[in-house]
């Protein structure tokens, strides 16, 4: 056994029963199981192919420590925190700190009849039934050890069940937010269930509130019932000493459409995983993702979709714009079982590589077992268009209003994609600022984009 | 207007203008012939200021001003305009948008204020019926999947918007159809004025019947090697480059 996984398996061992004492036994069943394959597994390397364009060795290696449990929150409204510019989205909003709960605010009245909203630790103990039935059924740790350490580390999380038939006036909101004065390790684990015919749209703000290094890592279980629709964006925004792994797991049933968003715009590392599982006829599934990156950022994107019965579609679509010397990595897996006849999939990733030295990677993996499927994927890196560049200045525009309108143009195609109008326009306002470089210099804002 | 003195130009090393003369002056009106691969598109290109070209030698004055050391966009605000024998499609890029920022881009270079979204719209439609093109392109991506002929009607289109000193029009005729001819031709007579210059690059005389020229050029390796009167295109014409050569061999 290494160094660095001893450091883990004993940082587990320190901290199992002040993890258990702060969950719930739900959370707890299994977290003793999970211990012990992780400490088989360890952390991965870059030798494993599912990490080959990641390497954690680095991050895992910096000194870190578990959050408080009992600290008391430092602020009190929400308000306090976004003192940003960009204009307000009219949502419902629950606040998660350092992956605990804190609390809902919002419109409570604006919510449907028998929709559950709260902590997973406290809600589990609520809602046993309902938590049992779905938590730790998708996300499999045999084949991801950093799942098995969340599930061993996670305290809690947030739980959302969104009853039959139900919609929503408003989005709701998840702020995510990570504080502290020493670097920080944080797991937290959500459970989200939309129940047949609802439609819910679930926007995930990740921000860090001070300047100290933070490492988070987070699973998400998702269950799509029958014919409901599920949007799901996460908006990531954090300062480039923080660093996240997020994993989403899907479960699409019947008629259901799973429609996912990732924009990344500052971070240090992020590597997102999403598995998506098309399990009932008739299910859809849209996945896109833009990244923005400058200095030595790295985002890795890695999905995984799998077509297990006939007559379902996916289209992921994937792009990155990177400047300086940061990197970006794009694995998309499509698999489609013997079963999944009249399978549609479509997959693009593309890149626009600002300087020499920024490098992007882009993997698809495709295992198509059914003989009627439609199945086709894409993958370009360039430069900025000279020609169109000279086109522009010639009519006028300078050069940097050029590129950013080149730029602009590039990312737009996944923004479309954001149904949220208010969101849309509230990221289209961040993406421009991000790639005019002003978002760094928001100085009467709390959150700490740098 | 414009004043080119032994413009010398390459590009990867390899010598494509080898020396240009040339005098436009207010309200003229030049033409440019010459064979394939003679340097007209270069010629264009340096002018605009295009960064892959290296000027090796000479100078140009455009409005008393030295043209050479400036940004393409600064020349563009000064008021040159190219008309590009192969506009190029820009996927994501509003045509829209794209000229409200080039007009508004001139209009604060000339000291005039933005103009109000109301006002650029009525703008936009005038000078589209004035080129009579499609008023679904402008709502499209910059050329993206126009057709030949539509990009050149979009070029003198955008030429009418931004109202330049001197415009440059690189091959604007050719994959036009006659009727397309016609209405371009007009639509840069009428945007004609005594004091700006145009500059037609073309290989057909049939051009020239529209936007009749005030000197005839002809570009041959690099070198305006003959000027005259409109009838030296006529003359061309008849019988090729062919009698250009051997003259130049003589
Ligand atoms: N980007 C480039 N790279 C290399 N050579 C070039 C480039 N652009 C032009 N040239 C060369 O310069 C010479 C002049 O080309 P140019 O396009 O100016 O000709 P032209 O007179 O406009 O021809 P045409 O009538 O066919 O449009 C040609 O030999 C061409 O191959
Ligand atoms: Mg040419």
């Amino acid at each position: 056994m290494t160094d660095l996984n001893s450091k883990y398996n004993q940082l587990i061992a320190e901290n199992l029963e002040k993890v258990e004492s702060h969950s719930s036994d739900i959370m707890n069943n299994g977290r003793h199981e999970a211990k012990d394959i992780f400490s088989k597994k360890g952390i991965p390397s870059i030798k494993n192919e599912d990490y080959k364009y990641t390497n954690l060795l680095p991050l895992y290696n910096q000194e870190w420590s578990l959050p408080d449990f009992n600290a008391p929150m430092p602020f009190t409204n929400i308000d306090d925190i976004f003192r940003c510019d960009v204009p307000n989205l009219d949502t419902n909003i629950v606040l998660t700190v350092n992956g605990q709960y804190y609390e809902f605010q919002g419109d409570k009245e604006t919510l449907p009849e028998g929709m559950i909203i709260g902590g997973l630790a406290e809600m589990s103990k609520k809602h046993p039934e309902l938590v049992e039935k779905h938590l730790f059924k998708q996300a499999s740790q045999e084949t991801d050890s950093l799942i098995a350490l969340n599930k061993a580390l996670a305290v809690d999380g947030l739980f959302m069940y969104v009853p039959k038939g139900a919609a929503f006036e408003k989005p709701i909101q998840i702020v995510n937010l990570l504080l502290g004065d020493k670097p920080l390790l944080t797991h937290k684990r959500h459970l989200i269930v939309a129940e047949e015919r609802s439609h819910a749209q679930i926007v995930i703000c990740d921000h860090t509130l001070s300047a100290e290094r933070f490492f988070d890592n987070s699973v998400t279980e998702i269950v799509v019932n029958e014919g409901a629709l599920l949007e799901y964006y996460n908006i990531q925004n954090q300062h480039n000493g923080s660093s996240q792994i997020t994993s989403v797991f899907a479960n699409v049933h019947k008629d259901a459409t799973f429609h996912t968003s990732t924009i990344s715009l500052h971070g240090g590392l992020i590597r997102n995983n999403l598995r998506i599982a098309l399990i009932g006829e008739g299910a859809h599934a849209d996945a896109s993702g833009l990244s923005l990156t400058d200095r030595e950022q790295h985002v890795d994107n890695q999905t995984f979709i799998e077509h297990r019965v006939p007559n379902c579609t996916s289209n992921q679509f994937f792009k990155s714009v990177l400047d300086e010397k940061s990197t970006t990595a794009f694995t998309g897996r499509i698999l489609v079982q013997p079963d999944a006849q009249h399978t549609n999939a479509y997959q693009s990733n593309k890149s626009l590589l600002l300087t020499d030295e920024a490098s992007s990677n882009s993997r698809p993996q495709l295992e198509i077992y059914a003989d009627d499927v439609k199945c086709s994927h894409g993958a370009t890196t360039g430069q900025m268009d000279d020609e169109a560049l000279f086109y522009m200045q010639q009519r006028g525009i300078n050069s940097r209003e050029a590129k950013l309108l080149l730029m602009y143009a590039f990312a737009f195609e996944v923004i479309e994609k954001v149904k949220v109008e208010p969101l849309a326009i509230r990221i289209e306002d961040l993406v421009n600022k991000r790639l005019r470089g002003e978002l760094s210099r928001c100085n009467n804002c709390e959150i700490q984009c740098h | 207007m414009l004043s080119i003195k032994n413009l010398h130009a390459s590009i990867e090393g390899q010598e494509i203008l080898k020396g240009i003369n040339l005098e436009v002056k207010p309200g003229e009106v030049h033409a440019i012939m010459g064979p394939n691969g003679s340097g007209k598109s270069t010629l264009a290109s340096v002018l605009a200021g295009r960064d892959i070209f290296e000027v090796t030698d000479g100078e140009v004055t455009f409005q008393g001003e030295n043209l050479l050391e400036k940004e393409p966009d600064e020349r563009a605000k000064d008021g040159l305009f190219l008309s590009f024998q192969y506009p190029v499609e820009i996927p994501g890029v509003s045509m829209v948008n794209f000229m409200r920022a080039a007009v508004n881009e001139v209009r604060k270079h000339r000291g005039e204020p933005e103009l109000k979204s109301s006002d650029f719209l009525k703008v936009l439609r005038d000078k589209k019926a004035l080129v009579e093109i499609d008023s679904r392109l402008t709502n499209r991506s910059v050329n993206e999947g126009f057709s030949g002929g539509e990009k050149k009607k979009n070029e003198i289109f955008q030429m009418a918007m931004l109202e330049p000193k001197l415009s440059i029009l690189d091959e604007t005729d050719s994959g036009l159809d006659i009727d397309a001819l016609r209405i371009v031709a007009n639509g840069v007579n009428k945007l004609k004025t005594p004091e700006n210059s145009t500059i037609v690059i073309t290989h057909y005389q049939r051009l020239l019947d529209y936007i009749v020229p005030d000197v005839v050029h002809i570009l041959y390796n690099g070198k305006i090697v003959k000027s005259g009167g409109k009838e030296l295109a006529l003359d061309l014409e008849k019988h090729g480059y062919d009698w250009i050569k051997k003259e130049m061999e003589a």
